[in-house]
């Protein structure tokens, strides 16, 4: 475990070196894609406003409103079924694939209401980048699933695609595990692996936000370790909303915590207020235990 | 108990596998022990000569040929239909969708209509329009036929594509379109094993072609010429008196089967090329 964590904090070194190597020598010459991502530093947020969403005439949300801050990680607790993934997917509109939901109220995204009937989808989408309960590669190469995203919002150019690839699997601790077999099925890896190729997937179309489902109850526990690591160390330029079944993990990297129950949002605050002193009768039950 | 139990199904599950194995053996061993003695370069290489069908000299290459043709032609034309359907039906629309289901049933009942109900319908259309019998019938007529087989196989794999690949596929941003392009790399084996037995019904097929291919001992030059088929070159040879010639339509079944087989290699071939991206 130690070996695997101290190459990954080296990969991270060298990816940051890379970075602010970038930024310094090269920053005329590389290429628009970097340029554009280097500039998104400016902080955004997400703002829900009476959400209420009904599948198949059953109230799934009740009535949320919530602000979700940039650069921060913001934690998502509470029990199964309490519609922690719903209101995850209503924030990138991945909920429209769901089947007979009704939408009400509205979500702004970095001021934009991407419920609006003008708002363009694959736009959403691109801001804001989810990492799924289960890693999901897609059935191509690595490099492949790297470049997907890219590819489909118009870069083709080879080299700053190799840059992408580069890049973001540096950022995830991937480049010295795969950067011999860039070309080689992402079937492949091993399930820590891929779960971490689809955050460097994510990460490559430049989002401003990172959804992340579960997104480590899947894996190991060394590669839920990554992960996390790795949630961390992005927060540094994303914000992250996270839904978790698991409260020590909230309690370990959580900023913001949004505690909901029954379609409900019970109680938001940051991680201190509410893990430390919870004003609702129901928070303080389920932090003690008392259900899960 | 429980273990007798156990062992009669086993024995059952091994018994049905070898019943089907020793049909197959037994057609094979007819075909070769029939066909091999007619076997010669002259089958695979030359047009039937003058008295071909009274036991003289030739071979079936019109035959061969004309079957490619329609095959290839017809499998081609196929896919360029049914792809498209399939990933309507499966990526465009909802799950419970009544288009959906009644698309499904109508191929169920394409998929079971026979070959020589196509080949009649075909024929009264041609004859409507005043065309004759040629390639370009029979290339439409097997189209038709497979590509029911061609849209219920794919389907069967595509109703499989996991519902998580596609949402990671349109979380990055991308269009149902672009969701398409992922989904073909995941279903691409179920394409081959669909593409396959397309191949093997449309090779197959006698009564289809009998009325819209036609015969001819001429390799066919243009789309309008009646083209031959091995299907119909063994039937009319199994009908002829003479010995020789019979022998010879066992030849053009052997033939038949080694192209089926190569073909199948192939498909499997294939197959694996592109399944090696797969995501179980």
């Amino acid at each position: 475990m130690e070996k695997d964590s101290s190459k990954f904090t080296n990969a991270f070194k060298r990816f940051e070196e890379w970075r602010s190597d970038i930024s310094k020598t090269d920053k005329e010459k590389t290429d628009e894609h970097l340029d554009i991502e280097a500039d998104a530093k400016k902080d955004a947020t997400i703002n829900i406003e009476k959400l209420n969403i009904y599948i198949q005439n059953t109230h799934i949300l009740k009535d949320i409103s919530l602000q979700l801050h940039d650069k921060k990680i913001t934690c998502i607790i509470g029990p199964s079924g309490c519609g922690k993934t719903t209101l995850l997917k209503s924030i990138n509109r991945m909920i429209d694939t769901t089947e007979h939901v009704r939408v009400e109220g509205r979500v702004f995204v970095d001021g934009e209401d991407i419920y609006d009937k003008k708002a363009e989808i694959t736009h959403i989408r691109k801001k804001i980048g989810l990492l799924s309960q289960r890693p999901t590669p897609l059935p191509m190469s690595i490099y492949d699933n790297i470049t997907f995203g890219s590819r489909i919002h118009g870069i083709r150019n080879k080299k700053t695609l190799d840059k992408i690839v580069e890049k973001y699997l540096l950022a995830t601790g991937l480049w010295d595990e795969v950067k011999d077999r860039l070309h080689s099925p992402a079937s492949a890896l091993s399930i820590g692996q891929q779960q971490r190729l689809c955050l460097a997937r994510g990460l490559a179309v430049e989002p401003q936000f990172i959804l992340a489902d579960e997104s480590t109850s899947a894996l190991d526990p060394i590669s839920s370790k990554n992960i996390e690591d790795l949630f961390l160390k992005l927060r540094e330029r994303y914000g992250i909303i996270m839904v978790t079944h698991t409260l020590r993990q909230a309690l370990r990297i959580a900023d913001y915590v949004v505690f909901m129950y029954m379609g409900e949002m019970i109680e938001q605050g940051t991680a201190d207020e509410l893990f430390n002193h919870p004003k609702h009768e129901l928070t303080k039950q389920y932090l003690s235990g008392v259900f899960s | 108990m429980k273990f007798i139990v156990e062992k009669i199904f086993y024995v059952l599950m091994v018994l049905s596998l070898l019943l089907v194995f020793a049909f197959l053996g037994s057609i094979l061993i007819t075909i070769i022990k029939n066909g091999w003695p007619a076997m010669s370069w002259d089958m695979v290489t030359k047009l039937p000569g003058g008295g071909f069908y009274i036991g003289k000299e030739g071979g079936v290459l019109n035959a061969i040929v004309g079957s490619l043709y329609i095959v290839g032609a017809s499998t081609i034309l196929g896919l360029c239909i049914s792809i498209p359907i399939v990933f309507f039906v499966n990526i465009y629309l909802k799950k419970d969708s009544k288009l959906a289901s009644l698309t499904r049933l109508s191929f169920d009942v394409l998929y079971g209509i026979p070959s020589i109900v196509y080949g009649a319908f075909a024929f009264t259309i041609m004859i409507f329009f005043g065309l004759r019998t040629s390639l370009l019938g029979g290339i439409i007529v097997i189209t038709l036929l497979i590509i029911p087989i061609f849209v219920r196989s794919m389907d069967e794999v595509a109703r499989q594509l996991p519902k998580e690949l596609l949402d990671a596929t349109y979380s990055l941003g991308a269009t149902r379109l672009e969701a398409i392009k992922v989904a073909i790399r995941q279903i691409a084996p179920g394409i081959t094993t669909a593409t396959l037995l397309s191949i093997g019904r449309a090779i197959g097929d006698a009564a289809g072609v009998m009325f819209t291919a036609g015969f001819t001992d001429s390799i066919p030059t243009s789309l309008n010429q009646p083209a031959a088929t091995l299907p119909l070159s063994i039937f009319f040879q199994l009908s002829s008196p003479t010995p020789e010639v019979r022998e010879r339509a066992y030849a053009a079944a052997l033939l038949l089967t080694i192209i089926v087989l190569v073909l199948s290699i192939i498909g499997r071939m294939i197959t694996y090329r592109f399944s090696k991206n797969k995501i179980k």
